[in-house]
């Protein structure tokens, strides 16, 4: 494999039913930065049926080019008709690093992706960045410029690696939603708009959708809060969050909380803040009864305001935090319930 | 029917972690269980033998003390178990992982493939649809529900914001969540029966159609990713 015939910053611009992904304009906010360190450009990969007019919008945030594939066996979601026409631009344009949003379709496409064009795939990054690797000089191996280090807690939070795809072409990553942060959007910019279409013959891999049923849901999705009230393992038990619920209702926020509370069966899994649950960043974010794992602090840490309130005074949470209060949790929230209702009325 | 359920075993998390000193993950100084997901995932395959009547084979890769997380589930009601264990194989990432397991799968006779979403040591869901890609079949991630509807399954994909209700020919691979329903509890008589059955052990020699420089740790060389934990 020749490495260096690989040129430019590949985007997946997920859409569902005809409306671009916000993960697909904070991939390209990202991937403009790596393509200025590299000194190439960003071109977005648009795959559906009826989507080319899509392409302006990618422009505005941030795409130099527009590879739009066209078909109706791209309609909704399946795995094979779309990994197919990935692969295919891959094998064509020889991207030097594509990303991939780590969404429901994203973490099914990424893989299948990456094993057709033999390339390894990074699972869940927070971080990209250009750099050289090994990180450090190693006497006798020779460092390698300009590579994409790919970062992503991995344990279950434990520890934090940063991988490197060295030696072979492209660079792949599936990257969190809500890490990255989008461009302002360019009003009125303009891409290279390209057609292509690798040719779609239906097989045994081409799976039948007999029906699409969408959610409805009245709950606040808590990627979407402004203020969160987040709970941990150190709440106690499930009955227990009602402390936190009052704490939010009196703020107008929304309960989430950690993955030991989801692994406990406290609460479901679509509240959890983190690598494996959902990254946010509200205004203010209380973490209650919440240590502060890596995998825990990778969800929250962008967050404005971050207040802890824990019994342990040495829980890495109070890193991260702007305000920490070392003490009982079951002591200290209703009372700055109260404090805050009674501060309220009185603005009133 | 045949069903072949790949699980994991996996460090207790909540135990924290060890390395060694090259940054892989040092498993035999940990607790560990079975990975939640593929629990789930050997659950559904138990209920379709329940409902439709089927042969389930674990098959799960790991050092020679992962033969523990077969023996469970083999007394959860689990048929057959294989462990494909071997010096050369370890170190592996989710390449060598997917290429190895799909060594070992193509000398199974299988309908349905079943894995978990995703273990809970890497967090990664990649060698669930990497199997599939190897073994040129259908992969349905993320599934929430299964059913058998002639030669082909039912499935109920989860997206975000919606499912799609998904039809596909079998042989095929589901990746199951862990939502996807209760596991049973092992019973004293499973637990007895699974000590008394063979356990197939499969090293290197038995993968089919798998070329060396896609396994184990030489991988890092050719085509996969290098770790620098900092």
């Amino acid at each position: 494999m020749n490495l260096e015939e690989y040129k430019g910053v590949y985007v997946f611009a997920q859409q569902v039913d005809n409306e671009i992904s916000s993960i697909a304009f904070e991939l390209l906010g990202k991937a403009k930065d790596l393509a200025k360190d590299l000194n190439t450009d960003v071109t977005a990969m648009l795959l559906g049926s009826g989507v080319k007019g899509l392409a302006d919008q990618l422009a505005e945030y941030g795409a130099d080019k527009v590879i739009v594939v066209d078909d109706p066996e791209l309609k909704d979601y399946r795995t094979e008709p779309y990994a197919h026409a990935l692969a295919s631009i891959i094998n064509k344009y020889k991207p030097e690093i594509v990303l991939v949003g780590a969404t429901a379709i994203g973490r099914d496409l990424g893989p299948r992706v990456s094993a057709r064009v033999a390339t390894g795939l990074t699972a869940d990054c927070t971080v990209l960045e250009i750099g050289d690797f090994p990180l450090q000089a190693i006497p006798g191996q020779e460092q390698l410029h300009n590579q994409l280090l790919m970062t992503r807690p991995a344990f279950g939070g434990n520890t934090i690696a940063t991988i490197a795809c060295p030696y072979n072409r492209p660079q792949m990553a599936t990257v969190r939603a809500g890490v990255m942060q989008k461009i302002e959007p360019i009003k009125g910019a303009k891409a290279v708009v390209e057609e292509f279409n690798p040719g779609f013959t239906p097989d045994n891999k081409y799976v039948e959708i007999l029906e699409v049923v969408k959610a409805v849901t009245d709950t606040v999705d808590i990627m979407d809060a402004k203020i969160l009230v987040s709970g941990g393992r150190g709440v106690g038990s499930p009955e227990n969050f009602k402390i936190l619920e009052d704490l939010a209702e009196v703020l107008g926020g929304t309960v989430s909380c950690s993955r030991a509370v989801v692994d406990a069966g406290w609460k479901p899994r679509d509240l959890q803040v983190g690598q494996t649950g959902k990254t946010v960043r509200p205004n203010v974010y209380f973490a209650i009864g919440i240590s502060g794992a890596i995998q825990h602090v990778a969800g929250m840490e962008e967050s404005d305001i971050i207040i802890a309130i824990n019994k342990d005074e040495d829980a890495p949470i109070f890193d991260v935090a702007d305000y920490g209060i070392v003490g009982d949790l079951n002591k200290i929230v209703p009372k700055l319930t109260e404090s805050l209702k009674a501060a309220i009325a009185a603005a009133k | 029917m045949k069903i072949v359920v790949c699980i994991k075993q996996v460090p207790d998390t909540k135990g924290g972690v060890k390395f060694n000193p090259d940054g892989t993950l040092d498993r035999g100084a940990m607790l560990t269980i079975m990975n939640p997901d593929d629990k789930a995932g050997l659950e559904a395959a138990l209920r379709l033998k329940d409902q439709y009547g089927a042969e389930v084979t674990v098959l799960t890769m790991g050092l020679p003390k992962a033969e523990e997380v077969l023996r469970e589930a083999m007394a959860l009601g689990a048929d057959k178990g294989i462990l494909v264990t071997d010096r050369v194989l370890g170190g592996a990432d989710t390449w060598a992982t997917s290429t190895t397991l799909a060594g070992a799968l193509r000398n199974i006779d299988y309908d349905l493939i079943i894995t978990g979403r995703q273990a809970i040591d890497g967090d990664t869901a990649q060698v669930g649809p990497q199997i599939s890609e190897h073994l040129n079949i259908p992969v349905i991630s993320y599934a929430q529900d299964i059913k058998i509807d002639g030669d082909s399954v039912i499935v109920e994909r989860q997206y975000e914001d919606r499912y799609h209700v998904v039809k596909a020919k079998m042989p095929c691979l589901i990746t199951a969540l862990s939502e996807l329903n209760e596991p049973r509890y092992m019973t004293p008589g499973g637990i007895f029966d699974a000590y008394k059955q063979e356990i197939t052990v499969w090293g290197r020699a038995d993968l089919k159609d798998v070329d060396d420089a896609n396994l184990g740790l030489k991988v890092h060389l050719p085509r996969s990713q290098k770790h620098l934990i900092r």
